[in-house]
């Protein structure tokens, strides 16, 4: 039961999608060669996904970057021989401007924060694909590159800077935005080009930022070129990189059909996925479906059924789930998760997974869950998972349980009657988080002893009071007591303030040390999104507002 | 285990199909039986007593008469017939339909009030364990049981709600409500009044009459509140809760009626010569009701509250009586309160326990008015009062300060002097306690204290009320 005070009240309506393809781009250019993929961003100023802005000088909006997400992916499953991606700029003498300052100055607080997120996981995820698969990244930086143009070139490998005496390199934010670089560009240039502090801090005030040769000799770059050269360069560059990936050499790749998706006033119906919204008590239920009985165990069965293949589905559904929910459905505070299906198929699919886990596409799939979990351990909202009679929470699936906040499993009077749910070896370092632990790991951070006791429970089914025991959910009523018991620990988890839990949340989740996304995600994006509700930055006079009208902004000095 | 509810639990919650309060109560109630063999009535478990018990929320169900062992007693589970389409009568969800469930977000603080409610219940039978070995007559013997097999009962009623509502957090607190007991210094009851035991049976009517009708008017708050479930229990228990007023109202009257006898007879109002005679003056019985009334007082908390606030604004907790009332919401309403400092004006939420005092100090005037009735008939030039409730607080703005009963702030050194003359001294407590020898013959009275002017339920007062053999 919701208590209601005061009516709920509508936003704007526009129902942002994720779906696009590479003929539809309007932003973006992609470009396949064999080994080399070259992404050419030619942002046309009028297609801004929002009135109100023109996306002048390639610089970018929530819409530019759905359309580079989307390329990655291809390159990823399309494109799997494709073993080097070049970043470029179709425009003369520009590389990119960063993201829209007309945008942010007009959106509102959470649209801002909803866009650095996703942008933060797009680039997170091109080091992700770097690391893990072998996919590199070539900034060809062919022209001035600021703010966010530099941050999207610091996910890349290696960044190659034309030197043509007046392009620059900068991160203007604060001396003319009065904000953060909000994608990890202050995190990137210390922790991932080893920038020294010092150095970097003129870099970031400065507005007009520097070019190439100090550039290069600060680090900020890893090598420059004239532009008679440019061309040469990239390709020596992209040369190098090709040797140094671990990806096929010439394989057919599996195509990203679009997804089934339906949606209603009851919520987002997908294939292996079902998102009920219930808007008066905030929350959304996302079902999944488990795989069913006759599951591909063949690699050739396997990549025949490609983008079918229930494990990439489920990433796919989930991942649009998830970024459909965080962008149009902000009230929504409570996602609670559960499944339905047989524990045995999930296991089926988490054996094939890594039995052929050295194959490309597998690999990929492996990649894309391993993302879209991270996502779902960064995503504000509270997270409950419910496990009852019907749920399939093992291995794979049994990392939303380890994702969740809270976790709860019915247990029937007699055993044989209640859920179960089961480790599997990919929980226990295929799906790393954030913090480069995987979440059972998380889970037990400096308790050697209970990793050790979870990890002989792998392959085992689990009985709600073993599951209890062993710290892998968090509560076990029984059929008495479940209802009430669920009902009001989601009643009472609405009522609290979203923005306390979000920063609860956001806090407990990740234990353990720091890693650089854990700094962009935690340290980055809190003080980020604290500057961003500050009057100095949207206040009436304040920078971000204030930004191309001439006048100058009016803060408020006091420090705090 | 199977047990036949309906016939061993008398309810009217539909108990006989309700598996989760069964599981719950198969393994409560055997706790609760031991506990009243430990810390119920010492020394009568064996006797049959003539109780009332309820088997129905209708006018005959609800009083049936008979003789049973306590022990045996068959302590139902109750709720007051359901209004239909009853909204919530006060606060920010005032209009709305009440909830049959505790909404999610309100869960603790329902949980919190409804623990302390039920921590009073079993407090109180602990309190007074052992009256009954010193009791003036088999009538009241029988009056101090029926107030302790009800007082059990309330706790049943508040265990119903934590069982029924509160999940297994509501099944520990339950247990936790049988684990703490009056006294004791590791584990003493909830609130302090209720740790002190009442050893004789002035204060015990004293009890009855000044802090059940705190419970009372708690009850009465509660009755009025949004869970639909709390409110219905609250208001059955308000209907027996009537009879342990009754009996503080007419044994205080009857111990004065006692001491008027003594003084017409020998003309005289002085202490020592009416305590001579084995009756208790006029000023040990003020200084008593001084006592009583001001712990009590304390029970409604501080005169500012944010947790009154609280518990008005959440739709928790109304106002007695909140109909009489003409402003439901409150939320700009002020109130004058008077501190050491000056009156001052409080938002009406926060004043919400004052309000409630106001109305309790009245109801405890009504007594006392009979009572000096009696005195005037009887010729004396006597009155008793209620002293101020700005006296001996120890709780709100006033507390530790050097007031007098008439709510004079007087000097620390004054105060100090005369605080003997204003409540009970050791040399009081000493003769009272003298006066406590046991009489059990059927219609017989101790010395101080007069007989009620009727039996129960139509019995005569020579009625056998307690077998004791």
């Amino acid at each position: 039961m919701k208590l209601e005070t005061v009516g709920a009240k509508e936003e704007d309506s526009v129902r942002i999608n994720y779906d696009t393809s590479p003929e539809q781009y309007v932003h973006w250019k992609l470009q396949v060669d064999g080994p080399v993929a070259t992404l050419s961003m030619d942002v046309n100023e009028d297609r801004g996904l929002k009135p109100g802005y023109k996306l002048k000088l390639n610089s970018y909006d929530l819409g530019v970057d759905i359309e580079l997400y989307d390329a990655i992916n291809r390159i990823r499953f399309e494109h799997p021989s494709v073993k080097c991606v070049v970043i470029t700029s179709a425009k003369e003498r520009m590389f990119c401007s960063g993201a829209n300052i007309y945008m942010l100055g007009q959106s509102s607080h959470p649209w801002k924060v909803n866009f650095c997120k996703f942008t933060n996981e797009t680039r997170n995820g091109m080091e992700d694909s770097s690391r893990h698969d072998g996919l590199k990244f070539l900034a060809a930086i062919n022209g001035t590159v600021a703010g966010g143009g530099y941050e999207l070139a610091l996910a890349c490998d290696e960044l190659l800077m034309i030197d043509d005496r007046s392009s620059s390199v900068s991160l203007p934010e604060v001396p003319l935005l009065g904000v953060l670089p909000g994608t990890g560009g202050l995190t990137r240039v210390i922790d991932k080009r080893k920038v020294r502090r010092d150095l970097a801090d003129v870099f970031c005030a400065t507005t007009e930022g520097v070019r190439a040769e100090k550039a290069l000799t600060w680090g900020l770059v890893d090598d420059i070129a004239k532009p008679q050269q440019f061309p040469d360069a990239v390709e020596r560059r992209t040369n190098g990189l090709i040797q140094s990936s671990s990806r096929p050499s010439s394989e057919k790749g599996v195509m990203l059909s679009p997804l089934i998706r339906t949606i209603d006033a009851q919520g987002i119906h997908y294939e292996t996925i079902d998102v009920e919204i219930n808007r008066s008590e905030r929350n959304a239920r996302i079902c999944i479906s488990g795989p069913s009985d006759s599951n591909s165990n063949s690699l050739e069965e396997i990549i025949k059924e490609g983008a079918n293949w229930w494990p990439l589905k489920f990433a796919r559904e989930l991942d649009d789930a998830i970024l459909q929910l965080r962008t149009n459905e902000i009230d929504l505070g409570t996602w609670i998760f559960e499944s339905k299906g047989n524990i045995q198929n999930v296991l089926d699919i988490d054996n094939a997974l890594q039995k052929f886990e050295s194959h490309w596409f597998v690999k990929e799939t492996i990649g894309f869950i391993r993302r879209t979990l991270a996502r779902l351990d960064v995503t504000s909202r509270t997270l409950i998972t419910l496990i009852n009679e019907e749920s399939c929470f093992g291995g794979t699936l049994f990392e939303i349980v380890l994702a969740a906040d809270r976790s709860y499993m019915l247990m029937n009077e007699e055993d044989e009657h209640s859920p179960t749910i089961v480790l599997s070896s990919l929980n226990v370092g295929h799906y790393p988080m954030v913090n480069h632990m995987s979440r059972l790991h998380n889970r037990f951070f400096g308790k050697d002893k209970e990793i050790a006791d979870s990890l002989a429970l792998v392959g085992k089914l689990l009985s709600p009071q073993v599951a209890l025991d062993a710290g892998l959910i968090t509560f076990a009523p029984d059929d008495i007591d479940w209802e009430d018991e669920v009902r009001i620990a989601i009643e009472e988890r609405a009522s609290l303030s979203p923005d306390a839990l979000t920063g609860m949340e956001a806090s407990l989740r990740f234990s353990g040390p720091e890693t650089m996304e854990t700094r962009i995600f935690g340290r980055l994006s809190a003080w980020q999104n604290w500057i961003f509700i500050r009057p100095n930055a949207v206040g009436e006079e304040g920078a971000l507002k204030v930004f191309g009208t001439g006048s100058k902004p009016n803060f408020n000095w006091q420090r705090v | 285990m199977s047990i036949n509810y309906s016939e061993k639990i008398p309810n009217n919650v539909n108990l006989a199909s309700d598996r989760k309060l069964q599981r719950a109560l198969e393994h409560w109630q055997p706790h609760f039986l031991k506990w009243w063999e430990d810390q119920g009535p010492s020394d009568f478990a064996a006797n049959d007593v003539y109780l009332r018990t309820a088997v129905g929320v209708d006018s005959q169900g609800w009083a049936s008469y008979g003789h049973v062992k306590m022990p045996d007693y068959r302590w139902g589970i109750f709720l007051a017939d359901q209004i239909p389409d009853r909204k919530i009568g006060f606060g920010d969800y005032y209009g709305q339909p009440v909830w049959q469930q505790v909404p999610g977000e309100l869960r603790s603080q329902f949980r919190r009030i409804i623990v302390t409610q039920g921590d009073t219940e079993p407090a109180s039978v602990e309190q007074q364990r052992l009256l009954g070995l010193t009791c003036p007559s088999l009538y009241d013997l029988r009056n101090l049981f029926q107030v302790n097999v009800e007082e059990g009962r309330h706790l049943w009623a508040m265990v119903y709600l934590l069982h029924c509502y509160f999940g297994r957090d509501g099944r520990e607190e339950a247990e936790e409500l049988l684990a703490r007991h009056s006294g004791d210094s590791d584990n003493p009851r909830i609130l302090g009044t209720f740790n002190e035991p009442i050893s004789d049976w002035l204060s015990f009517f004293m009890f009855t009459y000044f802090t059940d009708r705190d419970g009372k008017f708690q009850l009465k708050s509660l009755a009025e509140s949004g869970f639909d479930p709390l409110a219905r229990t609250c208001r059955f228990m308000l209907t027996e809760e009537a009879h342990h007023m009754f009996v503080g109202e007419t044994g205080i009257g009857r111990v004065i009626k006692r001491s008027l006898e003594v003084m017409k007879e020998l003309s005289t109002d002085d202490p020592a010569t009416i305590r001579s005679q084995g009756a208790i003056d006029l000023q040990t019985i003020q200084r008593y009701m001084n006592f009583w009334f001001t712990s009590s007082l304390d029970l409604f908390g501080s005169e500012v509250s944010s947790n009154a606030a609280s518990s008005f604004a959440t739709g928790i907790k109304g106002r007695p009586d909140e109909e009489k009332y003409d402003d439901h919401i409150c939320s700009d309403a002020t109130f004058e309160i008077e501190t050491p400092d000056g009156t001052e004006n409080v938002g009406m939420r926060n004043a919400m326990n004052e309000v409630m005092r106001d109305s309790y100090i009245q109801d405890c005037g009504i007594g006392l008015k009979r009572w000096n009735m009696l005195i005037k008939r009887a010729g004396f030039d006597i009155e008793l009062y209620l002293p101020s409730s700005k006296f001996r607080r120890s709780i709100g703005s006033w507390v530790g300060l050097p007031v007098d009963p008439h709510g004079n702030l007087i000097d620390q050194a004054t105060y100090d002097k005369k605080l003997s003359d204003w409540i009970p001294t050791e040399s009081d407590r000493v003769f009272v306690t003298s006066l406590m020898q046991k009489v059990t013959a059927p219609g017989k009275m101790a010395g101080w204290i007069a007989p009620p002017d009727r039996g129960i339920n139509n019995n005569a007062v020579d009625y056998e009320y307690v077998r004791l053999n």
